[in-house]
């Protein structure tokens, strides 16, 4: 395990960094928020093809950079630093590990390169209308039809399900959970964009009528490919939410230096000093949880289960914390639209919610540690 | 790794003298005294006083082969990690000649009069007076000190008292090496809120010390002060450590071991201080009352707290190893581990229910669940309170303005101050 980053990652984080202040200043983020894809297509071919992060952490036999967890999760972290409007969540972390875990290896082969690429734009599509992340909430079927299959159903809260090309899919086959990959734009598939509390990830629930599939690897190995990738993309999440409460700290903390009332900075004041402190705690904990949920993915798959569930918590209560906070000390300013608090304040609320609530995830961390 | 040339011969020449010096059959005071004459027994302090001036990293090497032959070293506690070093960096030639081998061979014991009941967090408030004698030869001092450990068999106390009203207060102070027995000199047990008596409270009447006896110089005291302080965070580690060593057998060891349970005694409860997460898993399994969900929700939180504590810690350790410049992650040890205990606190009641009103023989884990609620609450404050820390991590590493000061450029005479 690594706790210190190498100067490779320093380097790719000041790399993502450096291009994200450029591509995706807030006013971009506040432009692409209103729009119906919420991406920007220039951005996204440069992001793929100037620095390959598409494909960071795909190995290199399907057209990837071959990098780990670790460093997805430092493009994470910026992005979510930056809230950057793209589909890069639902492609590269959900749908191109769904890919990885259960896919067979000419599929993995056909799959894999389009989105390394960022040719191909992907999601996965697991809840449904009720909401639930666990296997036990899925109940669209996957019927066999002749060597594939045809999907009867419905999925909700699909991140960028609207912009998406290709679809892998939960679903309940004869032999239990399984996972399918379809074209998005399949004629029995309807999609409705979801009016959504943060606008800066699109949702959208996808109507299936029978929708020709095919299995991803063996129809009967999904449950346990579905639980792998929704605990790597937990660990992902973790890491995205701590460069946004990052970002939360440093906004707030720039004001309370600069806000005067009563004749002195409001920083100074130990009610707002303290809040302060009690952020950074928070933050850093969150940190130390989310780099290590990404070491697990690369290091400790045994770990991971556990360990994923925990980041996911702690990072959605930081988040959340430091976005309600960073409000707190902006004031009545940090209630309006203008000032920027609220988008951040959005995503945390978003992403509390995304794979789980923290209420669901450390249920989870208490089974899987055998309490 | 290979050693250094340095390395290697200082390890060849500590190794010979101890297998020329080292049996287990010898007093500690006798032992000790071979240690102050060889320097050996604290190689990083200079050779006129006691020591070879090796570097630290050379210091380490020499505890190995001490550690490695079961040799004892240097006593524990106040005197060798606060104030030897504070004498070393401030004393003159004349202190120095007085105070420092009875420090080294373990003849002289020390304790720290610093807190007042009336300057807790603001230490530099302290109102206790000493006043040049009438023939100018020593100081008369009168006060009263707080949270001295080992205070009623220290030889001598590190004394922080005021000697000059009309300055602003941080450059009144003066810092006295103050000899413990004597008629002016009262320390009294001090009974904690969890029933132990780890520390004392020293009533000041009249007691004398001599001009002589000043570390700095008159006025001085709070820089002094500043080098005690610095190392005080060491001193429980190496109480630790000399706890781990003392396992051999012969004279020295046993009469050790008695010296270290001395020292220690006054911390039986410091586990129970931090809160003992250790012990949450299996009470909860214990009781049955893992099964409710309520509970499992809050374990599942202060695990995850105290887990991810443990990884800062190590981001921290790594950051420095990797000369990397010091994160905030270094800085909040202190502040997690209040919350660790006041989490642990919480739960240990959620799961002992209405248990938790029993203590003793009638409590749970033979009272040690009851020792943990009332023992909880000194974390928070003990070595400078959670709010002082917030001060010190949002003006340190977030770089927030200071709070305006009132007390710092008038004479500390016209200062507001606790009625006494």
């Amino acid at each position: 395990m690594r706790w210190s980053p190498s100067e490779e990652q320093d380097e790719l984080r000041r790399t993502v960094r450096r291009f994200l202040e450029e591509k995706s200043p807030v006013t971009e983020v506040r432009r692409l928020m209103e729009t119906r894809e919420g991406y920007e297509p220039s951005v996204w071919k440069q992001l793929s093809q100037e620095l390959g992060l598409p494909g960071v952490h795909v190995p290199e036999a399907y057209g990837g950079q071959g990098l780990g967890f670790a460093e997805l999760g430092i493009v994470l972290e910026e992005m979510g630093r930056a809230l950057l409007c793209a589909p890069y969540f639902s492609s590269v972390v959900l749908a191109a590990n769904a890919i990885l875990n259960a896919g067979s290896e000419s599929q993995k082969q056909e799959l894999l390169p389009g989105i390394a690429a960022g040719e191909t734009l992907a999601t996965l599509a697991v809840a449904e209308p009720k909401g639930r992340w666990d296997a036990g909430g899925i109940a669209l079927e996957a019927r066999p039809e002749g060597s594939g299959f045809r999907l009867h159903g419905e999925k909700s809260f699909v991140t960028d399900g609207a912009s998406a090309q290709l679809l892998v899919v939960a679903a309940r086959g004869p032999a239990g959970i399984g996972l399918f990959h379809l074209r998005a734009d399949s004629e029995s598939v309807e999609r409705r964009p979801l009016t959504v509390v943060d606008p800066t990830r699109k949702l959208a629930r996808l109507g299936f009528k029978g929708a020709r599939a095919e299995s991803l690897g063996d129809p009967a190995g999904g449950a346990a490919a579905l639980s792998k990738t929704l605990d790597q993309a937990a660990a992902m999440l973790a890491n995205e939410m701590v460069g946004g409460a990052q970002r939360l700290l440093d906004m707030t903390v720039e004001y309370a230096k600069t806000r005067v009332q009563f004749g002195r900075p409001i920083g100074s004041f130990q009610a707002i000093k303290h809040k302060c402190a009690d952020m950074l705690m928070s933050l850093e904990l969150a940190r130390s949880s989310a780099y290590y949920a990404a070491g697990c993915a690369d290091e400790s798959p045994d770990e991971l289960p556990a360990i994923a569930s925990l980041a996911k918590a702690q990072c959605s209560d930081a988040y959340l914390e430091l976005a309600a906070e960073a409000i707190q000390i902006h004031g009545g300013l940090g209630f309006t639209w203008e000032q920027d608090v609220h988008l951040y304040f959005k995503r945390a609320k978003a992403s509390e919610v995304l794979l789980g609530d923290p209420t669901y995830h450390r249920e989870l961390l208490a089974r899987r540690w055998g309490i | 790794m290979a050693e250094s040339v340095d390395a290697e011969s200082v390890r060849r020449e500590v190794r010979a003298w101890l297998e020329a010096n080292w049996n287990h059959d010898q007093s500690l005071v006798e032992w000790r005294n071979k240690l102050a004459d060889s320097g050996w027994g604290c190689p990083t302090w200079p050779r006129e006083w006691y020591g070879r001036g090796l570097p630290v990293s050379l210091g380490d090497v020499v505890s190995e082969e001490f550690d490695r032959i079961g040799a004892v070293g240097t006593p524990g506690g106040g005197g060798m990690t606060l104030a030897g070093p504070t004498i070393l960096e401030h004393g003159t030639d004349d202190v120095k000649q007085r105070l420092l081998r009875g420090i080294v061979t373990g003849e002289d014991t020390w304790c720290q009069l610093f807190s007042e009941p009336g300057s807790g967090s603001d230490l530099a408030g302290l109102t206790t007076r000493a006043e040049l004698s009438r023939d100018g030869d020593e100081f008369i001092v009168n006060g009263q000190k707080l949270w001295s450990t080992s205070a009623h068999h220290a030889k001598y106390g590190m004394l922080l008292a005021r000697t000059n009203w009309d300055v602003p207060k941080h450059r009144g102070i003066t810092y006295f090496a103050l000899e413990m027995h004597q008629p002016g000199v009262t320390p009294k047990p001090l009974k904690q809120m969890n029933g132990h008596a780890s520390f004392n409270e020293v009533f000041l009447n009249d007691a004398r010390v001599p001009v002589a006896n000043a570390i700095g110089q008159v006025g001085n005291g709070w820089a002094v002060a500043q080098a005690t302080l610095a190392h005080e965070r060491r001193s429980f580690d190496v109480l630790q450590r000399a706890a781990r060593g003392s396992r051999g057998t012969g004279r020295a060891h046993e009469e050790l071991r008695a010296e270290v349970a001395d020292m220690m005694a006054p911390y039986t409860w410091y586990p129970q201080r931090a809160g003992r997460a250790d012990l949450i898993v299996e009470r909860a399994k214990a009781t049955g009352r893992n099964t409710d969900p309520v509970v499992r929700q809050e374990i599942a939180k202060l695990l995850s707290l105290a887990r991810s504590t443990e990884w800062t810690a190590r981001r921290a350790k790594a950051a420095r190893v990797a000369g990397r410049p010091p994160g905030p992650e270094g800085s909040l040890g202190k502040l997690y581990a209040s919350d660790i205990a006041r989490a642990c606190s919480r739960v240990h009641t959620l799961i002992t229910a209405t248990d938790s009103l029993l203590s003793g023989a009638d409590g749970p884990l033979e009272g040690i669940i009851a020792e943990i609620l009332v023992s909880v609450p000194a974390v928070s404050i003990a070595g400078g309170t959670d709010e002082i820390q917030r001060n010190i991590v949002s003006e340190r590493v977030l770089g927030l303005p200071r709070e305006p000061q009132s007390d710092h450029d008038r004479p500390f005479r016209d200062v507001p101050r606790n009625a006494r």
